[in-house]
């Protein structure tokens, strides 16, 4: 046992506000994406409430606001921060065997920009809201009369706390591993994370140019996008899927890296395909970069660019199912134990393989022309979105809470809750496939009287998940003050974090650890 | 299940049930093996420390890489053909004008007919709706058909179909367009194609203002109105319609035609580069010629803007 003492012991706000420890800093990027996950669920809730049947329930107009609030929150101030800015904090370090993040006040700083950021943005939701989607697309978005500039300036500042969390990952991976910690030995948690880092650094730049460019038109009357003053429409939507589809694998990469974590602990197997899992995350983040055109294929884009995005998108399908593969393969002649962590993984790969094999339908140029722009597409990305990051997610976050706070949850209400939200999401999103195929087009406020049905499915299966998070919520809260103490390896994991006590000391590790074999050393050999 | 009212709707659904088999079939396996797995392994049944070490199978997961990587070039390929399909406009096709505005559907007849929300075409013929919008994108999407294409502010885009069955067919914008975007509704009325022509004369018939009934009268179609405004913006100083060179290039039959700029690229001349030639001039000029002409960005409403090329389109000595 170590002497030092926890890093949670020393408290009081100033000990958080000023920390350098990347574990505080986890854990505050981790509290402060989840209020953010509550909020964006609330407007979820509004958002099946106002659909539960035809008619308005709320004027048109702040529908608007609530879909485009859902949308901007969740996907800007939930699942692209989250995973890496809270999990990858405090467990990238940690992994490697190293004291902290290569660049500890730049670490802080990107927390403070992304409040910043955030705050911008939530200022918008008490300035009139905002009504053009989360896309922006212009020349709506010039033309609207909502608080566009404060939400556009709070995704150009978001943007960097995630290009500098990622440099500081891409710099600590490089520099801080201990002795003996090749690349081929990291946790599969870390290659997605690498990954993912490199988009956020390549990718976000994108993001900020575009935003800013549309403020510029807004203010300035500069026509970039508006045909009315000379601009290009199209061009806009070039701009923002070149960053928003890599920002796709940015969302979903470092799920992907849990699953792998998790699946092997749970079933004491080796991961099956290390190498394989290891580089598609690379290659998924490479053609990430090439496939931003397929939403486009109906914008009046060029039929080439159309045939170019087509291949290229079908492309990931090959990196993506290796995975899937390699996940339940490793399951193969283990000795699987079904805890809530394993059964968010096989949740994840349940609604993840539906969510990528939805994305045929809509990477096939005819059926696409059919397809786009309606709940077809909204199901899709929230099997990949919901159905893939938030499991893998929740995963992950039952597999190190006992390591983050030194306090077990409770099982049961664990495992209850899953099922809720397992239930519940089929439940909400399998109907939204059938409302696609039939043709009730995305964001929309009222719908025809034939699409009733099936909307008022999706609408109860809401409550389910509502519920399934509500229990989660209480059941977390309550740990933290009663939950039983966690031992300091309760999975009977093999990576460093389970090598420490729960919840870490300060500096992780009282010596450097050496290491002499990859993560997953499970499992007897046999000649 | 949604009718195959138009002649591409089957190709849809076709690979639609192609790719969801197929998908099925995939997804089924790894559910099997997942839940096979969870059964005979469970923790219960299998000590954790005498687990085989497997690490990994390359000829495997080759096998799957290669067999995954032909399926989805199959669903590819299958995709780019009937796209093609969704392209490829009849020549004969007849061509309505669509306008699309916060939060409405203009349809605009060759005749000069007008109509709202409601685009009556006859059964068995091509149609060509050639759209543009007045305000923001919209998306001109009609289930039946499994026709969708988005609707641009200073752009031309095409949308062809062929209804094969009659009476009244969705119309639904399916790009975000603002307040009223759910609203944005319209029907297309397919009917036999006599009665296309009863309903088309009955109205050149009755005609607001016209004297007696029965009596046919002169009506402003399009082209039309493009040969008068053609004389009262000044066009015809510098551009002849008959071949004749002038001060600009003449416009006799060049719509569909190929032609060389100053920088020596050449361009099919449609009806978006006629577009952009009435909206920014100087943009492609057209060898042999100097960039003399003005803008008419601001002077010709977008309706003007189409009446003009359907008058030029005309125009074949």
């Amino acid at each position: 046992m170590s002497h030092a003492e926890s890093y949670l012991k020393e408290g009081g706000f100033w000990s958080w506000f000023t920390t350098l420890d990347h574990k505080k800093i986890g854990v505050m990027y981790l509290f402060t994406t989840l209020v953010f996950f509550m909020i964006g669920g609330l407007f979820a809730m509004l958002i099946r409430l106002e659909l539960f049947q035809p008619g308005n329930l709320f004027p048109p107009d702040m529908y608007n606001k609530i879909f485009t609030f859902h949308g901007a929150i969740m996907i800007f101030m939930f699942i692209i921060p989250i995973i890496p800015a809270a999990l990858g904090n405090f467990f990238l370090p940690i992994m490697i065997g190293a004291k902290d993040v290569a660049f500890p006040r730049l670490n802080l700083f990107s927390y403070y920009i992304f409040i910043g950021g955030a705050l911008l943005a939530v200022m918008a939701l008490f300035s009139g809201g905002v009504d053009t989607g989360w896309t922006f697309y212009a020349p709506y978005s010039i033309q609207s009369k909502t608080a566009v500039i404060l939400v556009a300036l709070g995704v150009f500042v978001m943007g960097f706390s995630s290009i500098l969390t990622g440099l500081n990952f891409i710099v600590t991976l490089h520099k801080l591993r201990a002795p003996g910690m090749t690349f081929h030995r990291m946790p599969l948690f870390l290659w997605a994370i690498y990954a993912t880092a490199i988009i956020q650094v390549l990718a976000t730049p994108v993001i900020g140019i575009t935003v800013l460019l549309l403020i510029m038109e807004r203010v300035l009357n500069i026509g970039f996008f508006d045909p009315k003053i000379g601009g290009d429409p199209v061009l806009f939507q070039h701009f923002f899927w070149f960053y928003s589809h890599p920002a796709v694998y940015i969302m979903i990469l470092p799920g992907m890296g849990i699953i792998s974590e998790v699946i092997t602990v749970f079933s004491r197997k080796h991961i099956f395909g290390y190498k394989a899992i290891a580089y598609s995350s690379l290659a998924i983040a490479f053609i990430s970069f090439l496939v931003w055109g397929h939403h486009m294929f109906v914008s009046g884009q060029s039929v080439w660019a159309n045939l170019l995005f087509s291949i290229l998108t079908m492309l990931v399908a090959v990196p993506t199912a290796i995975k899937i593969f390699n996940w339940t393969a490793t399951m193969y002649k283990g000795s699987i134990h079904l805890q809530t962590p394993m059964l968010y993984a096989l949740s994840f790969i349940f609604l993840f393989t539906i969510g990528g094999l939805t994305g045929l339908f809509l990477a096939a140029l005819s059926s696409d022309v059919h397809l786009h722009d309606t709940y077809f597409v909204v199901a899709h990305f929230h099997y990949v979105m919901m159905g893939g990051t938030v499991m893998g997610l929740l995963a992950g976050l039952h597999y190190w809470w006992p390591k983050m706070f030194g306090k077990m949850y409770p099982e049961i209400w664990g495992k209850i809750s899953c099922a809720f939200i397992f239930v519940g999401f089929n439940v909400t999103f399998l109907p939204q496939f059938w409302l696609g195929k039939l043709g009730m087009p995305r964001r929309y406020a009222d719908y025809l009287p034939e699409y009733t049905f099936w909307n008022m499915v999706s609408s109860v299966g809401s409550w389910l998940i509502g519920l399934g998070f509500l229990i989660m919520f209480i059941y977390f809260i309550w740990s933290l003050f009663r939950g039983k103490k966690a031992p300091a390896n309760p999975w009977g994991g093999d990576t460093l974090e389970w090598k420490i006590p729960s919840p870490p000391t300060l500096h992780n590790f009282d010596e450097v650890p050496e290491i002499k074999a990859g993560p997953y050393q499970y499992g007897v050999i046999k000649s | 299940m949604l009718p195959q009212a138009s002649t591409l709707a089957q190709d849809f659904d076709q690979l639609f049930s192609f790719i969801f088999w197929t998908s099925f079939v995939s997804f089924v396996g790894i559910v099997l093996a997942t839940l096979i797995f969870i059964l005979k392994y469970h923790r219960s049944k299998r000590d954790p420390f005498k687990t085989p070490f497997i690490h990994g199978h390359t000829v495997m997961e080759t096998t799957v890489s290669v067999v995954l990587f032909i399926w989805v070039m199959v669903i590819f390929a299958w995709g780019w053909i009937d796209y093609k399909k969704i392209l490829a406009v009849p020549s004969d096709a007849l061509e309505i004008n669509v306008i699309g505005k916060q939060w409405l559907w203009e349809f605009e007849y060759d005749n000069g007919r007008k109509t709202v929300n409601e685009l009556v075409v006859p059964k068995g013929k091509p149609i060509n709706l050639l759209m543009s919008s007045q305000d923001v994108i919209h998306s001109f999407f009609i289930p039946n058909f499994r026709l969708k294409n988005d609707v641009l502010p200073g752009r031309y885009t095409q949308l062809w179909f062929n209804a094969t069955q009659l009476g009244e067919h969705q119309v639904m914008c399916a790009e975000f367009c603002g307040t009223a975007h759910s609203q944005m509704l319209a029907k297309v009325k397919v009917v036999e194609e006599k009665e296309y022509e009863t309903w088309q004369q009955a109205w050149e018939t009755q005609k607001p203002g016209v004297a007696k009934e029965g009596e046919k009268i002169a009506t402003v179609s399009p082209v039309e109105k493009g040969k008068e405004l053609f004389t009262s913006k000044g066009c015809v100083a510098c551009h002849s319609v008959t071949g004749q060179k002038l001060i600009g290039p003449h416009l006799n039959g060049i719509f569909g035609q190929e032609v060389t700029f100053t920088d020596g690229s050449k361009l099919k001349r449609d009806e978006n580069y006629l577009r952009e030639s009435l909206m920014e001039p100087s943009l492609k000029l057209v060898q042999g010629f100097n960039p003399l002409m003005p803008t008419f960005q601001g002077t010709l409403t977008d309706e003007e803007v189409n009446a003009v090329i359907a008058y030029i389109k005309s125009l074949k000595e």
